[in-house]
């Protein structure tokens, strides 16, 4: 049962490589997740290695957090326990990949730069090439439940992800899928890993499919953005879009909140170029930002087509409607937001470092009832008297950032959990579900990043001990 | 009532008895309870090579009775299967051993359509096609299309998470489905997903789609619709070898094209299909591929010219374009109707549905005919090229001895081979009982240690469709693994309920008239 540093180490060491065992201080600090540290980090070198560390932690009951380049841990409940950090970063290799069947194998700690730089030379990519940047590990991606803009046009992770193999709760090595396009042999169990947040098992394998390049040969992308007075003219331009026979990679709309903050030229956003990307908000206009690719033919199309359902919707000005030929980049990363999807896309950072205490939701709607859910929402938060955001994907994601200006840590958490209770209140009543995605430590121990008891919860659970009977993987962490 | 006599010489006792189709009678009406053997006859079998008949069929009108029946039968300790049109083909709508069926046929409404959103809420004994007719007045469709979707229902597309023609750009029925109301083995009403369709904790859709109706019964479903292209073009490649045709799919997956539909017949088949459906298919080519290609209309033209020119560039005889929707619909009738124009020439057709990498279809397709070859037996090729889905149909004739066996043999060696290449058992149709003892060639005990516990997570008692995807690691009358050179698969221990639904139960009274 719990025991000391020194005899967790000498225990873990004893299965590892010394080497493999971090004990110093401060290397445990960099692996905190919401302000808990672990008792040790340990490294394994393979699958099998991970598999023997999951089995000394069940025999010890001492509980396991999987991690990768640690971008993302502060999505999640904070860890009610947190003994091991299992870091893969070491299984990082590309396991298989068949260019000729596009199917891709990767290990967990795989980044997705490398992955990108696998498959560019083959002129294909993963759809998941945005999420957070090159340095992120698939893994960690995929547990993390991160979406992209592509998945207007691609969907998530759970329409191509085709296989998984991970170590359950019992510490034996399991797979799910295969490496096929197209599988129905046995349950899809894969599919429960994406946003899992390392709480059902310790992935160490991911099978993928690929997809051709937007941005090659004839082909190229281009990213337009028009200008609207509210939401409802914007909503109604993306159902324009909707209804029409386009079917663009992208559609991203930002609130006037946001394009305040975008035009403010974050530095967060990355180098100059970002600079003059933010210019192409106003802090009065909703704005919706779309990108498609094609042909030249195509792309004047789609110009053409979406300069006139703009306007049909009552687009402000045609002047705010920037075309370039650059959009989402699918197999590039850099610091910098270069082009305007990548700018969209860096939102959650640029938010996070606009106030220390931003709490930003993940909310899944119907498009047609955005209106009413972007009004519910700044409703709450301007009773709340707490400043607000949002940026919501055209199929129905939106992300609504609480962004407190409270400069007292303990203030702004007396204000947030009130106004939190009352998103998710909002939310339900609407049929909206919701996921407290960033928030300060503090107020992630007063509620649940799912939000109150839902009926699908228990459902939830019994996954969770089928996966992980002895709650020794991430507990809190989801439920 | 009635009750059937207890058939001489049956070796399995039932134990659905008198009382619990009275009370079945008086939940649901005693027209919504079938119980006489010559009413049970038409749910004996699916669309697989299986036949095993329930004790009762019930039809409930409603959710509420839905879980009713489930807390019933429940109380008897006898096991229930869900069934929808029954057209699957691997058994997973017929009982392994009895019990009560339970038919979906008076759930078959679309309860609502949101055209703004792009989503329509069924039940599930709804027929795939009447889904895409109800709403094609607006230019939406239900993209899942299997080859019988003229009678198959979206229950049962949910329950073996259903392929078609058409799932090779748009996806699957899992890709399809958002929410979904289900009735637990215990009786318990749950809703899971959201009409969205983006899970926020886990993905509890992404489970039950696909888990072939022993996790749940599902109720209620919440789809996606998809907008009809602006411009459809429909291109029949014809080959004179089945190595340029499948060479081409290889190449055009390569070069990253993607139809919405890319299929394969061999020449063989095309033949018997030519011959019933007279759709104008060449009668004298090794192969054909039907091909669709989707979008905006410069998109659909661009690709089709690119498809057209690498067939070429594989020596293709030539590439018809279909002129109109007429000359379209000719060819998928073709396509459609295949099935049942094999129906016609032999008694009995084995229908595979392994999966390969797409890269390695030229070098299976030449295995699988050796494997015919060596066999004796005639085994023709209709299939999903485009996503590597095979169809393999071993023709064989039941009465004739050794046949039979013969037809299996070669079907464990198409799929050992399927396996060894890096592919899978099945792309669409599911393992149900016809492949569950095939699936140690690609599970570990391990693997299948952890599905048990999400089996038994939901269906502790086995009450619900007993006896599937699980190996049971012994004959079952029909045993069709013969691991042919390998080591044999290890028995796999179950408390899958795999043993109760065929062992006597002391307690139930077996029923006799």
């Amino acid at each position: 049962m719990p025991q000391t540093a020194a005899s967790l180490n000498a225990s873990l060491a004893s299965i590892l490589d010394a080497g493999s065992v971090l004990t110093d201080p401060s290397a445990l600090a960099a692996y905190a997740i919401d302000e808990v540290a672990p008792g040790a980090v340990v490294k394994p070198a393979s699958a099998e290695q991970a598999a023997e560390v999951v089995r000394f932690a069940l025999r010890e009951r001492l509980a396991v957090i999987p991690v990768g380049s640690r971008g993302k841990l502060n999505i999640g409940n904070a860890p009610a326990r947190y003994d091991i950090a299992l870091d893969l970063t070491a299984l990082n290799q590309i396991a298989h990949y068949d260019p000729g069947d596009l199917t891709l194998s990767v290990d967990a700690g795989c980044t997705l730069q490398t992955i990108a730089d696998t498959l560019s030379p083959q002129k294909q990519f993963l759809p998941l090439s945005l999420a957070f940047g090159g340095q992120c590990t698939v893994a960690g991606t995929i547990a993390a439940g991160v979406d992209s803009p592509l998945r207007q046009f691609y969907g998530t992770a759970r329409d191509f992800l085709v296989g998984a193999e991970f170590i359950d709760g019992t510490g034996t090595r399991v797979k799910s899928g295969g490496r096929v396009v197209k599988n129905v042999t046995g349950y899809d169990l894969h599919k429960l890993l994406i946003g899992s947040l390392g709480t059902l098992g310790i992935i160490t394998r991911l099978n993928f499919r690929t997809f051709p390049v937007i941005d090659g040969g004839d082909s190229q992308s281009a990213t337009f953005c028009a200008a609207f007075a509210d939401a409802a003219a914007a909503i109604a331009f993306r159902q324009k879009i909707a209804a029409s026979v386009f079917t663009p990679d992208a559609v991203e709309i930002v609130s006037p909140e946001l394009g305040r903050i975008f035009a403010a030229k974050n530095p967060s956003a990355g180098g100059p170029s970002s600079v003059a990307l933010g210019n192409w908000f106003s802090p009065e206009h909703w704005h919706v930002v779309v990108q498609c690719h094609g042909t030249p033919e195509v792309r004047s199309r789609y110009e053409a087509a979406l300069r006139e359902s703009a306007v049909d919707a009552g687009a402000k000005t045609n002047a705010a409607w920037p075309a370039q030929s650059e959009g989402y980049q699918s197999s590039e990363f850099g610091s910098e937001a270069r082009t305007m999807g990548a700018f969209v896309n860096a939102a959650p950072r640029i938010l996070r470092a606009a106030s220390p205490g931003a709490t930003i939701f993940k909310i899944a709607q119907l498009p047609a009832k955005l209106p009413a859910l972007f009004n519910a929402l700044s409703t709450v938060a301007d009773e709340a008297q707490i400043p607000h955001a949002l940026f919501a994907r055209g199929l129905g994601i939106t992300y609504f950032a609480l962004l407190p200006l409270e400069p007292s840590r303990d203030a702004a958490i007396a204000q947030l959990a009130p106004a939190s209770a009352k998103i998710f209140a909002a939310c339900a009543a609407q049929s909206a579900t919701a996921q407290m995605q960033f928030a300060p430590a503090q107020l992630k121990r007063r509620m649940n990043i799912l939000g109150p008891e839902r009926p699908d919860f228990a459902a939830m659970r019994r996954l969770k001990s089928a996966f992980d009977p002895h709650n020794i993987f991430a507990p809190g962490r989801l439920l | 009532m009635r009750w059937p006599a207890y058939s001489e010489g049956r070796s399995r006792r039932r134990y659905v008895n008198r009382e619990l189709i009275r009370e079945l009678q008086s939940l649901l009406g005693a027209p919504a309870v079938l119980s006489l053997p010559e009413e049970l006859l038409m749910y004996e079998y699916d669309g697989s090579i299986e036949k095993s008949p329930p004790d009762a069929v019930v039809f409930p009108s409603t959710t509420q009775q839905v879980s009713q029946i489930v807390k019933l039968v429940n109380k008897y300790d006898v096991p229930i299967v869900g069934r929808g049109a029954g057209t699957g083909l691997s058994g997973g709508a017929i009982p392994r051993a009895g019990g009560v069926m339970l038919v979906f046929a008076r759930m078959n409404r679309v309860l609502s359509v949101d055209y703004e959103n792009l989503r329509a809420t069924v039940q599930p004994g709804l027929v795939n096609a009447e889904l895409t007719r109800a709403v094609e007045h607006a230019g939406l469709y239900f993209a899942p299309d299997p080859s019988s979707q003229k009678s198959c229902t979206i229950g049962g597309n949910v329950a073996e998470n259903s392929g078609g023609p058409h799932t090779l750009a748009y996806g699957v029925t899992t890709n399809h489905v958002t929410a979904l109301e289900l009735v637990l083995p215990d009786g318990e009403i749950l809703r899971i997903g959201n009409a969205q369709g983006n899970p926020l904790g886990y993905d509890l859709c992404g489970l039950f789609v696909g888990s072939e109706g022993t996790l749940a019964l599902v109720t209620e479903i919440t789809v996606r619709l998809c907008r009809k292209a602006e411009a459809v073009k429909t291109l029949l490649a014809v080959f004179d070898s089945i190595d340029d045709a499948s060479e081409t799919v290889v190449d055009i997956t390569a070069r990253g094209i993607t139809p919405a539909a890319c299929e394969m017949m061999d020449g063989w088949t095309l033949q018997v299909i030519e011959d019933y459906v007279h759709a104008g298919f060449p009668m004298d080519s090794a192969a054909v591929i039907l091909f669709e290609v989707e979008g905006l209309r410069e998109i659909a033209d661009t690709q089709a010219a690119a498809i057209a020119e690498i067939c070429m560039a594989h020596h293709a005889r030539e590439v018809r374009v279909a002129r109109d929707t007429q000359e379209r619909d000719l060819l998928w009738k073709g396509r459609k109707n295949a099935f049942g124009a094999l129906g016609r020439i032999s008694p009995c057709n084995y229908v595979l549905d392994g999966v390969i990498p797409r890269s390695k279809l030229p070098q299976t397709l030449r295995r699988i005919a050796e494997i015919g070859r060596a066999s004796g037996l005639q085994i023709g090729n209709i299939f999903h090229a485009g996503d590597g889905n095979l169809h393999p149909l071993v023709l064989y004739d039941p009465r004739a001895p050794g046949r039979t066996e013969a037809a299996l043999a070669a079907a464990n060696q198409i799929i050992q081979y399927c396996v060894e290449v890096g592919g899978s058992l099945t792309g669409e149709h599911g393992v149900g009982m016809e492949k569950s003892e095939l699936m140690p060639l690609i599970f570990s005990e391990a693997d299948f240690a952890l599905m048990r516990r999400v089996h038994d997570a939901f269906n502790p008692h086995a009450n619900l469709n007993p006896a599937k995807i699980f190996p049971m690691g012994k004959g079952c009358g029909e045993i069709r693994v013969r691991h042919t050179g390998g080591h044999p698969a290890p028995p796999i221990p179950t408390n899958l309920g795999h043993a109760a639904p065929v062992a006597p139960k002391p307690n139930q009274p077996v029923a006799r008239s």
